[in-house]
């Protein structure tokens, strides 16, 4: 679980977060409503849990809460193979 | 009553006067924005009414009084003229939507500057692009931003000064300063520059089929059209709470985020923060706003959310509804009645409108799914796309079309007059939509007219695209089109044909979406890219984007007897 919620803030902030952005970003921290990632963007975000995780996540189930935190996403990552 | 009162009457006896003598303005006097949406407000006796309430997602907040405006857009013309900017210079503004952004705005207009207001999410390729095009002399941004200028700054050599708003002067660069707004000496008055009805205002980029994006040029004049349409359609009045939750890089957030709810004197509320349904119910109830402007797209996301999350808010402030960007279909309309008691008007306008010209007015009947009538002192017509005649029979569909000559047309693409010729044909603008009329005169939506994707409400130029695909070492050829999304209405598709010693695979789709998005932009980035042996062509090499749209879209693929490789 520690994991998986380090390998996906590490990707968030590699792929998302600007070079010159000081925000300090956390396992809590609003990703979507924060502005971080956006709508479009998620769909990266899920093509890449999806990949990495060997799962398929239904595009309704990809709803901005579900992707509004890395706690909300290893939730979400952990559903969906668990299925 | 709502402040247009009767739509009928208001058509007969319309003439843009009406707007002018409400402003005060006479013909051939000076008319500068920045000063309409400030000064004056605060001449007519509202100083210390809010302006401006900001919130951000951290849950931060500042309040700005129309005198706090006035004060603060003086400290920012005077900073540009001390810089050295002159009357005429772009200036772009490139931020997220910090209340800098909006005060800022005002003081380039007042120095007599040209506001260029760009997306804070656009990848430095989108952002090089649109500097380039317009040969920028000055950026506002931000400290998180400041990155993607540093890394094209060589290949801008007329863009002379950098202003970070939040910059810590230890980080300073190459041609970068530090501004901090509150912090600096207020400048209480200050001469605004003499512009008049046709000096330059704004330049706002908008993506076409072919090229790469163009700055529709807009003048102070505009405020004419944006201060009565906010008046009359947004139906602003002296007590409202106003929240238009467009993004100041795109038009709508600046002629209904800034320009029409403050040249109103209304008082208006700006969310700095993505999106949640549960954030913008609680801004709504905090604020009580009474009148809110937002976008099909994200009335979709409330809509799949349900109607129980609304409930759990008090929304019973909320007394007007509209909606922009792209067709509202008619299931949100009628589940905007269900959720708010009340339903969203849709308003069609473009960048290159500068203001609303066709719409659902308050106290209007509102057909669900249609865009409405036009505004008055628009001539709005649909035409056939052949002879570009009105067509008279209802509902019978052809191109959009307006007469020009309303206050806030643009008045010309930057660097590229031919283009801009080539959007008038038999004395109409040609709006680039398709549409049919009804016989009650309702204009319904049907589609674009060319390859532009509308995403979300923003239009995307395939060309630009494209062009970023080539770029990617694995790609040989590429075609992007729109296909069709329940929530976003259409999302990027590309079609990408591999160099030799490329393999299709799930890593390298993530790879180029990921590189589309960091170089352009989160709207550009495909949703979904289909590998291709090779693409259809017509005999003179030309790719046929619409064979692949209509794949897409399950249409009739017409006419393909100039496909090379059939």
């Amino acid at each position: 679980m520690e994991d998986m919620k380090k390998v996906i803030l590490d990707y968030v902030i590699e792929e998302y977060l600007e070079d010159e952005d000081e925000e300090d970003i956390d396992e809590n921290t609003p990703l979507i409503s924060g502005g971080i990632v956006d709508s479009f963007s998620m769909v990266s975000l899920k093509r890449f849990l999806e990949k990495k995780y060997s799962i398929q996540i239904p595009d309704a189930d990809a709803t901005p809460q579900a992707f509004d935190t890395v706690n909300n996403i290893v939730e979400l990552v952990k559903r969906f193979q668990e299925k | 009553m709502s402040n247009i009162d009767s739509y009928e009457q208001k058509l007969t006896d319309f003439d843009w006067s009406i707007s002018e003598k409400e402003l005060e303005y006479k013909k051939g006097d000076p008319i500068n924005i920045g000063w309409y949406c400030s000064d004056r407000i605060c001449e007519m006796g509202k100083a210390s009414k809010p302006a401006l309430i900001w919130e951000d997602h951290k849950g931060n907040s500042k309040r700005f009084t129309y005198d706090d405006i006035r004060v603060y857009s003086n400290t920012f013309a005077d900073l540009f003229q001390k810089l050295g900017l002159k009357d005429g210079e772009r200036i772009c503004i490139f931020m997220d939507r910090v209340p800098e952004l909006y005060i800022s705005f005002l003081g380039i207009l007042k120095m007599g500057g040209i506001a260029q207001p760009l997306f804070s999410a656009f990848g430095q390729e989108s952002l090089l692009t649109r500097l380039q095009n317009a040969q920028t002399a000055a950026i506002i941004t931000q400290s998180k931003h400041v990155s993607k200028v540093r890394k094209i700054l060589d290949k801008l050599p007329d863009l002379r000064h950098i202003i970070i708003v939040d910059a810590d002067p230890s980080k300073l660069k190459e041609r970068e300063m530090a501004f901090k707004m509150e912090e600096t000496e207020r400048i209480e008055k200050f001469e605004c520059f003499k512009t008049f009805a046709e000096t330059p205002s704004v330049l706002h980029y908008t993506s076409g089929t072919t090229g790469q994006p163009k700055g529709a040029q807009h003048v102070h004049y505009s405020l004419i059209s944006q201060y009565l349409t906010a008046k009359w359609v947004l139906d602003l009045k002296d007590d409202d709470i106003y929240w238009c939750t467009a993004d100041p890089g795109w038009v709508t957030g600046t002629s209904y985020g800034i320009i029409g709810p403050w040249a109103n004197g209304v008082t208006q509320a700006v969310l700095d923060s993505g999106f949640s349904s549960e954030r913008w119910y609680a801004f709504i109830e905090k604020h009580k706003i009474t009148v809110w402007y937002s976008a099909p797209t994200a009335i979709r996301l409330l809509m799949r959310d349900g109607t129980e999350v609304a409930r759990k808010f008090d929304l019973s402030s909320l007394r007007h509804l509209c909606s922009v960007g792209e067709p509202l279909n008619a299931e949100a309309v009628v589940w905007s009645e269900e959720a708010f008691g009340k339903p969203f008007h849709d308003t069609y306008w473009q960048t290159e409108t500068g203001s609303i010209v066709i719409t659902n007015y308050p106290d209007m009947k509102v057909k669900p799914g249609s865009m409405g009538k036009p505004f008055p002192g628009i001539t709005a017509a649909v035409v056939d796309p052949v002879n570009y005649e009105p067509i008279r029979d209802e509902g019978r569909v052809g191109l959009i079309a307006l007469k020009p000559g309303w206050p806030s047309m643009f008045r010309s693409y930057w660097n590229n007059q031919e283009v801009y010729d080539g959007k008038f044909r038999n004395g109409w603008y040609i709006c680039g939509d398709r549409a049919s009329i009804d016989k009650d005169g309702y204009f319904w939506f049907v589609g674009r007219d060319d390859d532009v994707i509308n995403t979300g409400g923003h239009l995307i130029g395939p060309f630009e695209i494209e062009s970023a695909l080539l770029e990617h070492p694995a790609v040989a050829e590429s075609a992007a089109v729109g296909k069709p999304d329940p929530i976003n209405m259409e999302v990027v598709k590309a079609f990408v044909g591999l160099k030799a010693g490329y393999q299709p695979s799930d890593d390298l789709e993530l790879e180029i979406m990921n590189f589309i998005r960091k170089k352009l932009s989160a709207l550009a980035m495909p949703q979904e890219i289909e590998f291709v042996e090779s693409l259809p062509k017509t005999r003179s090499g030309k790719i046929m984007r619409r064979l692949l749209r209509a794949r897409e879209w399950n249409e009739p693929i017409g006419d393909i007897s100039t496909l090379e490789n059939d």
